[in-house]
């Protein structure tokens, strides 16, 4: 048996599917994966997160702990609520893990860990908090609910009482403490939404007025080909401690200005662009009839590479994946399905952002 | 609860047989299958004239999620696969024992049939998987 979030009783009453996700009971879907998926394109759907651990950064050293642990640089969050998205790496450059992190203002910042990888980050964290400042708080106490699709605020907007118009005014990639809400307008599906933490206490009854207000229940299977259809990394997949973020198509979010600002990782990715960063991770669709999955091996006229997520896209009702392949790979490959090679074609992505195809 | 009809034989690996009026066997998975699959988006069936082991990956079905082999539940020889389920891989989820069909066999040896699981044999399978 896994851990359970809050919503773990709601899941199983609504006849979810469970599965083990980085140590967690998980709905993978409620009855159809493609349903829930249309939902978010079209609609508004909604994913229980609560498996992904808030934790806030305060005291006087919270500002200059994170600028040192991260790759992208909280000194860019210049007004409160603005939200920033980096990669926290280790000291040869690999991935520990991706997190969206939030500035509160006077109070420090929020930032959002992945489930499997919590309690390492905790202690990356803490061993680093020590000398500057800083103190770790692991908001156990709160529940995450991503309400996300082109109709997700207006439905959810109806339900936080008074904070309906502060909410609605939010800007994309901002978010706000609307007590007992803290609301952000981010998300993991290419569509528009926020990502609402509450109360644990509270997200039972949340999670069923949402589904009365029309939001429909969706499990870690449509976030999965939302995501990937949106061209978003999943840690453990597409990146880990092994890669870099220059591998991982996410060189935009390492800030090596200002070049004084001493982050951990930052030697070993400068010494990575001195000698050329070898592979790169591109967007694929396959042309022939199949399905790419990761770990798929892909040919390309310069070398070999591997497919790291690959699924069937809903929206666009063909196969697309991410892969790591050498830097020179142009725009053909093929990749290895059960012993055949099929064409594919390499493309920039996201393939398909606010219900729209792009490829 | 699935659907178990009392008229197809069954191999615990949750593919379904059924000898036709003309000597030949078609091949699906259960309706237990799909269900645990999820919905289908890819079904590659084998070809014509391949010669099947009894026991041999003989389709692949995918799921969003993953791909699963099928198994070919008796042996014997391809005489036809199901032309829609290229266009349609949802039928196998929608009519798992009528148009979702995978393929047909020309069987090797008919006793083969005989040494599969009845209904009742493969609803205690079922019922253990859910345990």
């Amino acid at each position: 048996m896994g851990f359970k979030t809050p919503l773990y009783d709601t899941h199983v009453a609504a006849g979810a599917r469970l599965v083990d996700f980085g140590g967690w009971d998980m709905p993978v879907h409620y009855g159809s994966q493609i349903e829930e998926h249309h939902a978010v394109r079209r609609d508004a759907g909604m994913f229980d997160v609560s498996h992904m651990l808030a934790v806030d950064v305060t005291g006087g050293g919270a500002r200059d702990l994170l600028r040192r642990v991260l790759a992208n640089d909280v000194a860019k969050l210049k007004e409160p609520g603005k939200a920033l998205y980096s990669c926290m790496l280790d000291a040869s450059g690999g991935v520990k893990d991706d997190l969206l992190v939030y500035f509160l203002g006077e109070q420090g910042y929020r930032v959002v860990v992945n489930a499997g990888t919590r309690e390492k980050d905790l202690e990356w964290l803490r061993s680093h908090a020590a000398a500057c400042d800083a103190r770790i708080h692991p908001r156990t106490d709160l529940a995450i609910i991503a309400v996300q699709g082109p109709r997700a605020r207006e439905k959810a907007a109806g339900l936080i009482g008074d904070h309906a118009s502060a909410a609605l005014q939010l800007r994309p990639f901002t978010g706000r403490e609307l007590a007992p809400y803290f609301i952000a307008r981010t998300g993991y599906t290419g569509e528009d939404g926020w990502e609402i933490m509450l109360p644990a206490q509270d997200a039972a009854r949340f999670w069923e007025e949402l589904r009365s207000a029309g939001v429909a229940p969706c499990g870690l299977g449509a976030r999965d080909t939302l995501r990937l259809e949106a061209g978003m990394n999943l840690y453990g997949n597409d990146m880990d401690e092994t890669v870099s973020p220059l591998e991982s198509g996410l060189a935009w979010t390492v800030a090596f200005d200002p070049p004084e600002r001493v982050f951990i990782g930052r030697e070993a990715l400068e010494a990575q662009l001195r000698t050329g960063v070898a592979r790169k991770l591109v967007g694929l669709v396959l042309e022939d009839r199949g399905i790419l999955r990761s770990h798929q091996k892909v040919y390309t006229q310069v070398g070999e590479g591997e497919l790291t997520s690959g699924t069937f896209s809903p929206t666009l009702q063909r196969s697309i994946g991410l892969a790591r392949v050498p830097a020179a790979t142009g725009e053909r490959v093929e990749v290895d399905i059960r012993g055949k090679r099929l064409a594919a074609r390499v493309v920039k992505y996201p393939f398909v952002r606010n219900g729209k195809a792009l490829v | 609860m699935s659907s178990i009809p009392a008229n197809l034989k069954y191999a615990d690996s949750h593919e379904w047989a059924r000898l036709e009026t003309d000597g030949s066997v078609t091949v699906g998975i259960s309706d237990h299958a799909q269900g645990a699959l999820g919905d289908l988006v890819f079904v590659e069936v084998p070809e014509v004239g391949r010669a099947l082991e009894k026991g041999a990956a003989a389709a692949v079905v995918e799921s969003v999620k993953a791909a699963s082999d099928v198994y070919s539940p008796i042996s014997g020889e391809v005489i036809a696969a199901n032309p829609a389920l290229g266009a349609a891989p949802e039928l196998v989820n929608n009519d798992p024992y009528g148009e979702g069909w995978l393929f047909k066999l020309k069987p090797g040896n008919p006793d083969e049939l005989a040494g599969l699981l009845d209904a009742e044999a493969y609803g205690k399978v079922v019922e253990e998987a859910g345990h």
